[in-house]
């Protein structure tokens, strides 16, 4: 017989009030600013933190529960996936240049993301966003966790997965996008931290990152990265919600918060969209099997989900970004301008590249019916044509960059696609280059921010990205391959993936597993 | 605008023209030609005579394109900062007020890689 209750059990919502009670304490011994010097200075007001309520609600005793269940799932996953070989059950190896590029570019940065919250919690006086970033925090440092594992069943059979999360992520020169996006958000203070990771990488970059990708995981029979994409995609939906609030409180503590609001908004949309274009060249071109076009994904997570939001954030003010207007340009060409540039220089990237064959062509070009065939098509054939005759075209010479988002200026005029966009900037007697309207505009506003940017290739020519007691002044000097030795990118992991090893041995352990030899 | 900071906000730029040992940054994009995605980047001496940064550095990095072998310099346009320029062949980058960081870009009207724009 069941023990008799003698006290009726406490509801979520009081146990949530019992977590947090006391954790506003007041300053005795040193005044409140001094304690938290970066509740102000951006010049948020805040009258009243316990308006701020934590939508979730979340206690310890139940966030330990729901996330225990989800490791014990994702982990038996990975476990099966592992004893059953099922990196031979996936389309193509071809898959597993998207998977390298999401293991080095995107992991790192659930790491920033960690100590980012981390930070941004320490730094709220108010206790219902100081408990939810928290938990955040927890969640982001478990998703780089995850990531990393999921991800290791590969490492132990391709090639390249060896050292991006840690070593490449400082190096290479398309992850110092993705990082240059986390060091920006990380180097602002706590409230605009939150617009640019709680809103603009958790809303526009993570429904478009985790939804169309991992059903292109599925679809390429990677349980791994499925596994651990549902486990941390039901995180996000909390992460969402807590970057949400965060907007809502701050336009709902007083009027003049608007401006500062909206201008972070509008920064971090265009960032978020700069980096998201390395997703719209996974989603086109790396995934054998395809899901959905760039431009579908994007019209259905963002235009529509997007415009949902920002018609939900009109009665506060906010305007939908100005950049959006570009977006909707830069749809039908950002994954084909991306892919090709990959293409030219994947001889010093940590993963493979290839051409699309005809197949593939014809299914972008019903995707992209305006553009494909006439803009991107002809270079295609003509860089198979020269890969045909044995001269696959790699690039000799390093690419001009974007000083704000770091991608080199490859992009185009809004009204031309055949026309490099050039903006240009003088700062201090210095000039400074960007690729658009939008980082032009971000570059203006802080120009004492940007002007710092670790640029690669600039950085490279300076003899910063050389292993130790390199002589750059001795015969047949090859800055690139030095440059590759200090990545710790071997010629097996990069190049083009025709004749690489990864399709040999993928072939040749295939080929063992579905013959009796 | 500066930018909203703690304290005063003061970094130093991280590719002023002292940290290339004697060199200087150039940016050259050719237009219509995407065979090169991007602009391309440059580190070389202030002191570089025009005609030797076309036939040495431009040649090596263009020279693969069929269409590069067909220019006829006496009919190109140039442009700098986006406007017309008219570099001098036979006089250095210095000499002529190419600076650190600028950007050139070459125009070959007629050719566009087979009207692809590749």
């Amino acid at each position: 017989m069941d023990m008799q209750a003698t006290k009726k059990k406490l509801g979520l919502k009081e146990k949530y009030a019992h977590m947090t009670r006391g954790l506003d304490w007041e300053t005795t011994y040193q005044p409140k600013e001094k304690v938290f010097p970066q509740a102000t200075f951006e010049g948020i007001k805040v009258h009243d933190w316990d308006k701020w309520e934590d939508p979730f609600r979340l206690t310890m005793d139940a966030y330990w529960k729901y996330q225990a269940e989800k490791e014990r799932k994702l982990y038996a996953v990975l476990d099966a996936f592992a004893q059953n070989n099922g990196h031979l059950g996936i389309t193509d190896a071809r898959y597993l240049s998207a998977v390298k590029l999401f293991l080095t570019g995107i992991s790192p940065l659930e790491y920033m993301a960690h100590r980012g919250f981390a930070a941004a919690g320490r730094n709220f006086p108010g206790v219902g966003p100081r408990v939810a970033c928290l938990m955040q925090s927890i969640d982001e440092v478990r998703h780089a966790q995850t990531q990393i594992h999921a991800l290791s069943n590969y490492n132990k059979f391709y090639e390249g997965f060896h050292a991006g999360a840690s070593h490449q992520i400082e190096r290479l020169w398309y992850l110092s996008v993705p990082k240059s996006f986390f060091d920006d958000a990380f180097s602002a203070g706590p409230f605009e931290w939150m617009i640019a990771i709680g809103f603009s990488f958790e809303y526009v970059l993570t429904n478009l990152l985790f939804v169309p990708f991992m059903s292109g995981a599925a679809y390429n029979g990677d349980m791994a990265t499925v596994t651990f994409g549902f486990s941390a995609q039901s995180d996000e939906a909390r992460h969402m919600t807590l970057g949400l609030e965060c907007i809502k409180f701050m336009l709902e503590q007083d009027p003049d918060n608007l401006p500062i609001v909206q201008k972070w908004i509008d920064k971090w949309a265009w960032r978020g969209i700069r980096v998201l274009s390395l997703v719209s060249t996974m989603m086109d071109y790396m995934l054998p099997k395809r899901v959905m076009s760039w431009k579908e994904a994007w019209e259905i997570y963002f235009e529509q989900n997007g415009g949902a939001l920002f018609n939900d954030l009109a009665k506060y003010g906010i305007k939908v970004p100005d950049c959006i207007a570009q977006c909707t340009v830069d749809k039908e060409h950002q994954s084909h301008q991306l892919w090709l540039t990959l293409c030219t220089h994947s001889h010093a990237m940590g993963l493979h590249t290839w051409l699309p064959d005809a197949e593939e062509m014809d299914w972008l070009s019903a995707k992209y019916p305006n553009t494909f065939d006439k803009y991107y098509r002809p270079r295609f054939d003509e860089l198979r044509e020269r890969a045909d005759k044995g001269e696959r075209f790699f690039a000799n010479t390093l690419p001009m960059l974007c000083q704000v988002c770091q991608i080199p200026m490859l992009f185009t005029e809004p009204d031309d696609p055949t026309k490099i966009c050039y903006r240009e900037s003088e700062f201090q007697g210095e000039k400074y280059h960007t690729c658009s309207d939008g980082c032009k505009h971000i570059f203006d506003d802080e120009p004492e921010k940007y002007i710092q940017a670790w640029l690669p290739v600039y950085q490279l020519y300076q003899g910063n990205c050389w292993p130790e007691g390199t002589d750059p002044t001795a015969e047949g000097f090859n800055p690139v391959a030095k440059y590759l030795e200090w990545c710790h990118i071997d010629a097996k992991d990069t190049g083009d993936y025709e004749g690489s090893s990864d399709q040999e041995n993928f072939a040749a352990w295939r080929g063992v597993a579905t013959q009796n030899v | 605008m500066a930018v909203t900071a703690l304290y005063d906000y003061q970094y130093p730029a991280a590719d002023t023209q002292d940290k290339f040992h004697g060199n200087q940054l150039l940016f050259v994009g050719w237009d219509d030609h995407f065979l090169f995605v991007a602009p391309l980047a440059f580190s070389v001496p202030p002191s570089t005579k025009f005609s030797d940064l076309v036939e040495k550095n431009l040649t090596f990095a263009y020279g693969r394109h069929a269409d590069w072998a067909k220019i006829d310099f006496s009919k190109v346009t140039w442009l700098k900062s986006g406007k017309p320029f008219q570099p001098d062949f036979n006089k250095t980058l210095a000499e002529q007020g190419i600076k650190h960081k600028d950007a050139l870009r070459l125009q070959t009207p007629g050719l566009n890689g087979n009207g692809t724009c590749f």
